[in-house]
């Protein structure tokens, strides 16, 4: 029906249709008809001397190999007869479909393109499982989508699992071998517009990308242009004051400081209880920024770092995203994190703390793992062990990376998805990774001996056993493989046993099962609040609110299951991880707000993919729409003037469905009821019936454009949302603190007004007392010695002050006077209403100190279990030195000692302090520093007398002690 | 029953021998080296039960270096063998240069630790 002359009557008209879009139907359906063999009189079945010769030259597939089928008939190789051959892009076909394909392309130049390594003859792909992106770019998109930027090779792996083959009806064939006629026409064209478009969207991805960048950078720049460039809250101010010393004095210097300024009379050794990182890279910051000649502080440096370095991170989750999902999802996904409000919080400019430069480091890590996993590299793998190095310096958070991976690989293990390149990613991680983590003077030999460290080598084993299982199972025969699988299973099972056993007893014998604290908490959260008041005490390990997730991740919350759904179509190796990781992650931040730092990369991600499969989706059937109704009515005009106008209309119909097969494809959503498509296809029915079924599933113009519209409305939702948590709610250096009233902006300055005459007023061996968490700021801004600080090593020593604030006065001055201590600093926002000061945190204090001293019993400072400060007050809670120190001489301030923070008038409010003496109190009142005076001069008559009365205040055993000391 | 599973051991040790005969020269050179790592890596742990593992950090940097290069030969066996069709795209010469960087690595951070 088809002869050489149609071929050559419609290649005409084909080229009057060059406006068509597509011209990759062809590519999909013209070798059809070399498969039906009777009614292709063109060149008939080649016997084996037409063979191409440079087929010929190929090796020959084994029928038992699993070669798969032939991509251009998609038929099995049943026997070596029918001349399967392999190419060198190592895909097999039959020789004389290969044949028929090289002879029509008109050129046998065959390339290897590196990208795919697929075959393109004649700058032409003919093969089906080209990855349908790619293909896609080749036709004229009807907008410059950045979606399509280059389909990585994980992708191009996947390609053939989910491309449906859509073997295509022979009522086709006029029409498509017209198509097929084309190609040696505009190859040159299309090859070189190709490489112009692909080229195009690299570069529109590298400035995206960039402008990503400088979005993470710039939105957390509120705080300096609402405040000031300075450091925040606690824990930065030590991290700068660690910096400080490593910039003045070298590395060196830094491994070996003993700092005598904390845990007085302890001191600490900073090098070996730091995790370092944080303070290196802003050390290097610095360092290289002063050998260019940019003379910048290291104040500012640090106050920079974590912008920057959650620039980075939202290029690394791009990094990462795009190992899973492609580009596109990469994309949306760097834009996510780059202003998601729950990384923000913790990385603002000045907010210097470990997490800021951590959460690039594990998404890093993370990318680098996938990265190997889908490669197979070993210098991927390499730089994995050096990135992980690199975030087990920074955090503490390393632990969840060494347990994740571990669980991915065996989570891999158990669902039959082990391959070789999972091998190679994992089994150089953990030797490597172990190592360089002892490396850390913090981690040390913890890496070998604790128990968050154990599943990974653990899993390190099972791996080995599963690979050599794997190894054997390739070189023996079936039947002797079932022979040593007995055999092993007998002799394995008792030795398994065995070792299980020891290890259980070693790690039973250790008195906390080898689980530190903190791991332990996160696997029971209900433990710390239970056993560990100190790790309860800090807010940022309770358990989060629902709110806080709306406010942490905001709409992010509702795309993280699309997200999940999206990655289970297909499950790859990457795609199974990310699932992993979210899922983790979310059960984590239940436990600890502040892990919810962790879920935030793991929720942009799932977004991430979310998003950009629903815009593949929406835009993709918008595109349908469009040029469907466009070639239709250019098909038509022309049809009228050939003699059959029906076939031609078909083929119209035909070629959007061809294009519609792609696009689905390329959104994974679709991929069932395109299966079943396919299968309706093989099955050789109709084709019509089978092209309004296509039509069918694109979903309609308008609600595709409505959804486009919702999508873009919830992205902008977010965006303002981000843009308000980052100015308003996150920015707050919190030693600086503003408030708003009808007099305009009122700043509270009390803190470092307090530190500054710490700084001036006292002698520099002083020693400063005050609730731990100003331990940092008092060591870095007033440079005076601390008894205990925001590190929580050594809970009796924080205990000990926490009993003294608790105690009355003179027991406390004894307990301080035995500290060699100086001054007592309380914080006090009473007065202007700062909720956060120390009569708040006053209940934890007594927790902690009751908690290694029995003679502070919470209840004593309560009525009826109610916290009160008003007349209603136990006598305990009224004569404690934190009540005295907060309220004295408060009723001066405002007439009636009303507290605004409590919004009760006190309960004692006329009182004397007999043994601290005020020497300065800040502006509003928020910072009131004590000295304690000086021990009485004895008197003759009065000894006795007192040292009874110290005996019947306190039975602690610090007094009893302190009896003994001369100076009483 | 004893006697049919022995026959069945003696013919299992025959296919393994026999097939493993069939590997290449250069796998079989880094078999070698593998077995030579892994039994470096075991003596070093039984000398450890004896003499007890006071330089914690010697005996963690000697017999992890063994488990290491054993297990960076293994993942180069994996990539160098052409049996293995995940690896045919890439040269050999990039799995060695891969495999010696891996090693650098290795050895450094192990010099590093050795204390």
């Amino acid at each position: 029906m088809a002869d050489l002359s149609s071929d050559h009557a419609i290649t005409k008209q084909d080229e009057s249709l060059t406006s068509l879009p597509f011209d990759l139907d062809e590519a999909l359906s013209f070798p059809v008809r070399y498969s039906s063999s009777d009614d292709s009189p063109v060149e008939g079945t080649p016997t084996e001397p037409d063979w191409h010769p440079v087929v010929m030259n190929f090796p020959a597939v084994d029928p038992d190999d699993s070669a798969g089928h032939c991509t251009v008939c998609m038929e099995g190789f049943r026997s070596s007869g029918e001349g399967g051959r392999r190419m060198p892009c190592g895909h097999a076909y039959h020789a004389s479909c290969i044949t028929t394909w090289l002879s029509l392309g008109h050129s046998a130049t065959c390339q290897k393109q590196a990208n795919y390594g697929h075959f393109v003859i004649g700058g032409r792909n003919p093969l089906r499982q080209v990855p349908a992106r790619q293909v896609y770019n080749n036709s004229k998109s009807f907008f410059p989508s950045i979606l399509d930027l280059d389909a990585s090779p994980q992708r191009a792996r996947t390609g053939p699992s989910f491309s449906a083959p859509p073997a295509l009806p022979s009522e086709t064939l006029n029409t498509s071998a017209g198509a097929c006629a084309r190609p040696s026409m505009s190859s040159p064209e299309t090859a070189s517009e190709r490489t112009v478009r692909h080229a195009f969207g690299n570069v529109l991805a590298f400035f995206v990308l960039l402008l990503i960048g400088v979005l993470a950078f710039s939105i957390r720049l509120f705080s300096v242009i609402k405040y000031e460039s300075v450091i925040h809250e606690f824990d930065p101010y030590f991290n700068y004051r660690v910096t400080q010393f490593l910039t003045k004095n070298g590395i060196y210097d830094f491994w070996n400081w003993f700092d005598d300024r904390t845990w007085y009379p302890l001191g600490r050794v900073i090098g070996g209880t730091v995790y370092p990182g944080l303070t290196l890279t802003a050390g290097t910051l610095w360092w290289v920024l002063h050998s260019l000649n940019i003379p910048l502080s290291v104040e500012t440096v640090c106050v920079f770092t974590a912008p920057t370095f959650s620039a980075f991170a939202s290029w690394a989750t791009y990094l990462l995203t795009k190992e899973v999902k492609g580009p596109g999802a990469g994309l949306a996904a760097a834009t996510l994190l780059g202003m998601v409000p729950s990384y923000i919080s913790r990385s603002v400019a000045g907010s210097y703390d470990n997490e800021a430069v951590a959460i690039f480091a594990l998404i890093f890590t993370f990318f680098l793992y996938i990265k190997t996993l889908n490669t197979g590299s070993l210098f991927y793998a390499t730089l994995n062990a050096i990135s992980y190095f690199y975030m087990v310096c920074s955090w503490g958070g390393y632990t969840f990376i060494i347990n994740l991976i571990p669980i991915h690989v065996l989570l891999c293990i158990v669902t039959g998805r082990y391959s070789s390149r999972l091998y190679i990613a994992y089994a150089p991680l953990v030797v490597l990774g172990t190592l360089l983590a002892a490396l850390v003077p913090v981690v040390g030999f913890n890496a070998v001996m604790t128990s968050e460290h154990f599943a990974s080598f653990l899993v390190f084993i099972i791996l080995h056993v599963v690979a050599l299982v794997y190894y054997i199972k390739g070189i023996l025969s079936p039947r002797m493989f079932k022979v040593a699988v007995t055999l092993v299973l007998s002799i394995g099972l008792a030795v398994c046993c065995a070792v299980i056993a020891i290890l259980i007893a070693v790690v039973a014998s250790s008195p906390t099962k080898g689980w530190s604290g903190r791991s332990l908490s996160l696997l029971d959260p209900t433990y710390a609040s239970k056993y560990i008041p100190i790790i309860a005490s800090v807010s940022e390990h309770q358990p989060p609110a629902w709110p806080s997730y709306f406010m942490d991740i905001n709409v992010l919350a509702f795309l993280v299951p699309a997200g999940i759904i999206a990655c289970f179509l297909p499950l790859s190796d990457a795609s199974s991880f990310a699932v992993l990781y979210i899922v983790t992650s979310v059960y984590f931040s239940g436990v600890m707000v502040r892990l919810m730092l962790v879920l935030a990369p793991a929720a942009c991600i799932m977004s991430g993919i979310a998003l950009s499969e629903a815009f593949d989706a929406l835009t993709g059937s918008i595109k349908f729409q469009l040029l469907g109704f466009s070639t239709e009515n250019s098909q038509v005009g022309v049809g009228d003037a050939s003699p059959d106008n029906a076939p031609a209309q078909k083929n119209a119909v035909k070629s959007d469905a061809s294009e519609n097969t792609l696009k689905d494809r390329t959104s994974r959503k679709n991929k069932k009821k395109e299966k079943e498509r396919g299968k309706e296809e093989q099955g050789g029915q109709s084709s019509l019936q089978s092209q309004i079924k296509m039509r069918l599933q694109v979903l309609p113009l308008e609600s595709s454009i409505i959804g486009v519209f919702l999508l873009i409305m919830l992205g902008a939702f977010y965006v303002v949302h981000c843009v308000w948590a980052a100015a308003e709610a996150y920015s707050a250096p919190s030693i600086v603190l503003t408030s708003h009233s009808q007099n305009g902006l009122h700043v509270f300055d009390d803190f470092r007004e307090a530190y500054a005459w710490l700084r001036h007023n006292t002698e520099v061996d002083d020693k400063v007392a005050s609730w731990w968490d100003y331990g940092y700021q008092t060591t870095a801004m007033a440079n005076r010695t601390v008894i205990v600080d925001n590190n929580t090593w050594n809970n009796t020593h924080i205990a000990t002050v926490g009993t003294a604030m608790s105690s009355p006065e003179k027991a406390a001055w004894e307990i301080f006077n035995s500290l060699d201590v100086k001054y007592v600093l309380v914080v006090f926002g009473g007065l202007v209403g700062y909720p956060s000061d120390d009569i708040n945190k006053f209940l934890w204090m007594v927790r902690i100190g009751g908690g290694v001293f029995p003679h502070i019993k919470e209840p004593d400072y309560l009525r009826d279990g109610q916290y009160r400060i008003d007349s209603q007050a136990t006598p305990t809670m009224l004569n404690c030195l934190m009540y005295k120190l907060s309220y004295y001489r408060f009723v001066d301030a405002d007439g009636k000692g009303f507290d605004r923070v409590r919004q009760t008038e006190i309960g004692k409010k006329h009182f004397k302090l007999t043994h601290f003496e005020e020497v300065f109190t800040t502006h509003h009142w928020m910072v009131r520093i004590y000295k304690l005076k000086p021990p009485k001069n004895r008197i003759r008559g009065k000894a006795k007398k007192s040292k009874l009365k110290a005996s019947s205040i306190s039975s602690s055993k610090k007094s009893t002690k302190i009896k003994k000391n001369p100076w009483l | 029953m004893v006697r049919s599973t022995g026959d069945d051991v003696l013919a299992l040790f025959h296919s393994l021998r026999s097939a493993y005969a069939a590997t290449p020269k250069n796998l079989k050179i880094i078999d070698l080296y593998v077995a030579f790592a892994v039994s470096t890596a075991l003596i070093q742990v039984v000398y450890m039960a004896m003499v007890g593992s006071f330089p914690f950090n010697s005996f963690l940097s000697g017999v992890l270096s063994c488990v290491g290069t054993a297990v960076l030969a293994v993942c180069l066996r994996i990539q160098v063998n052409k049996e293995n069709k995940e690896f045919k795209d890439l040269p050999p010469e990039r799995a060695y240069a891969d495999f010696i960087l891996c090693n650098l690595v290795l050895h450094l951070v192990i010099m590093n630790f050795l204390g």
